[in-house]
This record gives C-alpha cells, sequence and structure tokens, in this order.
C-alpha cells in the first residue's frame, strides 16, 4: 500500500499540484492583464479607464467573468454546433499547455524536455486550428474571412519565428529551455550581460513583431479589424465560448513573452550576478521580464494604426523572411568559422 | 522509457487539465445561463441583413498559395532544427550540405517572388 503511494499516486499527485499552482497564477495573470491594458492605454490616451468595481477598478476582471458566464451561448442556425464549442476550447487548451516546458526559474518546470524549443514551436503552430475551425464552424461571412486572413497571418509569421528560434538555438547548442537560458549566464565581453539580446538584437525586433502578428495582435489585428471585419472569426461567439477565446488569446501574449524573455532576455537570470540584483528570486526577475513584454505589447498597441493586409504579408515574407534567413546563415558561418 | 514517461507524463496531464478546465468552463456556462433560441438570433450575423447564403463556398486562391509555402518552408525549419543543435559536431561538410540546401530553396522563393506569388493587391 505503502508502496503503491510512494511509487505512483504521490508523483502523479505531485504533478497535478504542480500544474495548479502554475495554471493559477498564470490565470489570474491573464485576468489582470486585461485590466492592466485597459488602465494602461486608458492613461496614454488621458482617460481613467476601468475604476469603479472595487479598488481603482480592481475587480473588473471578475466582473466581465462573471457575466459573461451568465449570458446567453448563441450557436447560429447555419453552424456545426461541435466545432462551434470545440474551437474555443482547443485555443484556450494549447495556450495553457505551452507553459509545460517554461521554466520559470533554475528547475521549477513541470517537464524539462530536451527538445523544448520544438515543443514550443509546435504548439505556437496549432494555435491555427483554433481559428480556422471557429470561422468555419460559425458559417458566417465575417467569421469565415477573419479566419482565412488569420490563418494566412499566422502561418506567415510562423516561417520567420521559426528561423529566429533556429538562429538561438544554434548559438546555445541546445533544445532544453533550461540549458538555453544557462547559455546565456556568461557575460559577454566580461561586462555586458550575455543576454542573446545583445549579439541577435535586430533578431529580438524581428521575433517581436512577429509574435505580435503571431498572437493577432495590434498592429496585426487584422483577423478582427473591427471596422471591416466585425470581430473576425469571433464575430457569432458569445458568453464563455468567446471568453475562452478572450482567455487563450492574453495567455498566448503571455506565453509569447515568455518565450521572447527565454531566448532572448536571459530567462530567470539577472542582468548581473552581483549583490544587488541577485536578491531577487529568479522567478521574480522572470515575471519582471514578461511584464515588460506585455507592456510593449500593449504600448505598440496604443500607438501604430492598423497595418493594411497586404503590407502585413509583405513584411511577413519579403522583409522579415529573407532576413531571418540571412541572420540564421551568418550565425552559422560565424559558429563554423571562429 | 521510464525517462520518456518520467518526460512527458506531466505534459499528458497538463493537456488533460487544461482541456477538463475548458470543458467545465463551457459546461458551467450551459448550466448557469438562460436559452432562448429563436430565428432572428440564431441567424448568422451580417449586419441586420437576412443571411445570404452558405458561406462555404470559394475563396480567394492566393490564400491557398501562402498555405503551400508555408508547407515548404515549415518543412526547410524542420530540417533545420537537428543541424543547428549539431552544428559544432559536424563540421564542414555538415554545414556545406545544409548551405546547398538553402541555395535551392533561395532560388525557388525567387523565382516564387519573380512570378508574383507574394503580391497582394
Amino acid at each position: 500500500m505503502l508502496e503503491l503511494w510512494h511509487g505512483y499516486v504521490w508523483p502523479f499527485l505531485w504533478i497535478v499540484i504542480k500544474i495548479f499552482l502554475l495554471l493559477l497564477p498564470l490565470l489570474l495573470a491573464v485576468a489582470y492583464l486585461t485590466y492592466a491594458e485597459r488602465r494602461i492605454i486608458g492613461a496614454m490616451q488621458l482617460r481613467k479607464g476601468p475604476n469603479v468595481v472595487g479598488w481603482f477598478g480592481l475587480l473588473q476582471p471578475i466582473a466581465d467573468a462573471l457575466k459573461l458566464l451568465t449570458k446567453e451561448i448563441v450557436i447560429p442556425s447555419g453552424a456545426s454546433p461541435v466545432v462551434f464549442l470545440l474551437a474555443p476550447m482547443v485555443t484556450f487548451s494549447l495556450a495553457m499547455v505551452a507553459w509545460a516546458v517554461i521554466p520559470v526559474d533554475a528547475g521549477l518546470v513541470i517537464s524539462d524536455i530536451n527538445v523544448g524549443i520544438l515543443y514550443l514551436f509546435a504548439i505556437s503552430s496549432l494555435g491555427v486550428y483554433g481559428v480556422v475551425m471557429a470561422g468555419w464552424a460559425s458559417n458566417s461571412r465575417y467569421a469565415f474571412l477573419g479566419a482565412m486572413r488569420s490563418a494566412a497571418q499566422m502561418v506567415s509569421y510562423e516561417v520567420s519565428i521559426g528561423f529566429i528560434m533556429i538562429t538561438v538555438l544554434m548559438t546555445a547548442g541546445t533544445l532544453n529551455l533550461s540549458e538555453l537560458v544557462l547559455a546565456q549566464s556568461e557575460p559577454l565581453f566580461g561586462f555586458l550581460p550575455g543576454w542573446y539580446l545583445i549579439p541577435h538584437f535586430p533578431m529580438f525586433i524581428v521575433f517581436f513583431i512577429s509574435v505580435l502578428a503571431e498572437t493577432n495582435r495590434h498592429p496585426f489585428d487584422l483577423p478582427e479589424a473591427e471596422s471591416e471585419l466585425v470581430a473576425g472569426f469571433m464575430t457569432e461567439y458569445s458568453s464563455m465560448p468567446f471568453a475562452l477565446f478572450f482567455l487563450g488569446e492574453y495567455a498566448n501574449m503571455i506565453m509569447m513573452s515568455a518565450v521572447v524573455t527565454i531566448l532572448f532576455l536571459g530567462g530567470w537570470l539577472p542582468p548581473y550576478d552581483i549583490s544587488p540584483f541577485n536578491y531577487l528570486p529568479g522567478f521574480v526577475w522572470f515575471s519582471i521580464k514578461i511584464a515588460f513584454c506585455l507592456f510593449l505589447f500593449i504600448w505598440v498597441r496604443a500607438t501604430f494604426p492598423r497595418y493594411r493586409y497586404d503590407q502585413l504579408m509583405r513584411l511577413g515574407w519579403k522583409i522579415f523572411l529573407p532576413f531571418s534567413l540571412f541572420w540564421l546563415i551568418l550565425t552559422a558561418f560565424i559558429i563554423v568559422y571562429k | 522509457m521510464e525517462d520518456i514517461l518520467r518526460e512527458y507524463l506531466p505534459i499528458l496531464i497538463f493537456f488533460i487539465i487544461a482541456v477538463g478546465l475548458a470543458l467545465i468552463i463551457i459546461f458551467a456556462n450551459f448550466i448557469i445561463s438562460p436559452s432562448r433560441p429563436d430565428v432572428e438570433k440564431n441567424s448568422a450575423y451580417e449586419c441586420g441583413f437576412e443571411a445570404f447564403d452558405d458561406t462555404r463556398s470559394k475563396f480567394e486562391v492566393r490564400f491557398y498559395l501562402v498555405a503551400i509555402l508555408f508547407i515548404i518552408f515549415d518543412l526547410e525549419v524542420a530540417f533545420l532544427f537537428p543541424w543547428a543543435v549539431s552544428l559544432s559536431e559536424i563540421g564542414l561538410y555538415g554545414f556545406w550540405s545544409m548551405m546547398l540546401f538553402l541555395a535551392i530553396l533561395t532560388i525557388g522563393f525567387i523565382y516564387e517572388w519573380k512570378k508574383g506569388a507574394l503580391e497582394w493587391d
């Protein structure tokens, strides 16, 4: 009996506990990211933003969730109900599942698989399924057009994201995310942080912009361009299925920020491993860097006008793709011939 | 075997929990929220007009083209992964064989570009 407990039940329970210890703060972070976004954009546009529900409007996300929970689920008569309800679930669960391999601190990771980057790449590629399923199942023109646009946009930027990930893993020589972070601990020239942000700075910019397109964020939010496509692939959704899409999108933003942090900003490492910096534990540094990336997301949204679709495709295929391929070859050259 | 289990079992459990969470949320919504369907409410949204007809018909062929281009380049990325990890071990031979492969793909890419497959107007 005791053997069974130690051998099987307890390890299993421990995994479940770890997963919930990650998921609960994540869902809370998603909820408050929506709040932070509204407050920050409000401040940037000299408005107040939500400030009525709770202190400084802090209960606003919870009020929103409760409101959506009590709304009717409308399934359009022409839709395929199963796929229609499956689509938000796919989006939501994929955005969660990616977190299984992300190291929050040294050793603090649910599953430290040795092909971590490949796993993240695969999961983020699957994200397009939720969108296509939603657009197809809704059987509505706006949803269909939005889904087509979104799918094309996501796969276009996927390619340069792949090239950039390869560039970084080539520099580190590993696919494991924890080792990738540790590879950035060696200071550059003895005084700069060893983060890949510095040697691969142009790739950091390209990667960040690609991530904006990949998560359908401003200024590339064409799939849900309100002025032309109502809400894109989400047009027919209401209530909790809509909320799942929403949560999925924001969880994806946080996940992509985590990826940016791991690839370019040195993960949980402090900028310098000396006294004032290394007092803070690693996961705090990790959260600070993620928060910084998320702030950039919101800042971009408040600042830039939306791209046109042909401009978006031109940027992805004709500028980012050749440039990231060039940088990959350059990096390979330097590694081989140094 | 043991290692694979230790690495991938948490991911499987994570996946089950994530799907379960989504199911619970939608199921709770079905229980709590009212359900009063009517013909107008359940018709597809088209700016207040009667829904036109079935939308699952023809669409712009460029989307298809982008999808094909994506498959080519994504495969290229998949080939590059193992090459990039072992770059320091495979030496010059490995390096230059991948450069040849990339050169062929680049020629294909230039051809597509000149043919106008990347134009959206």
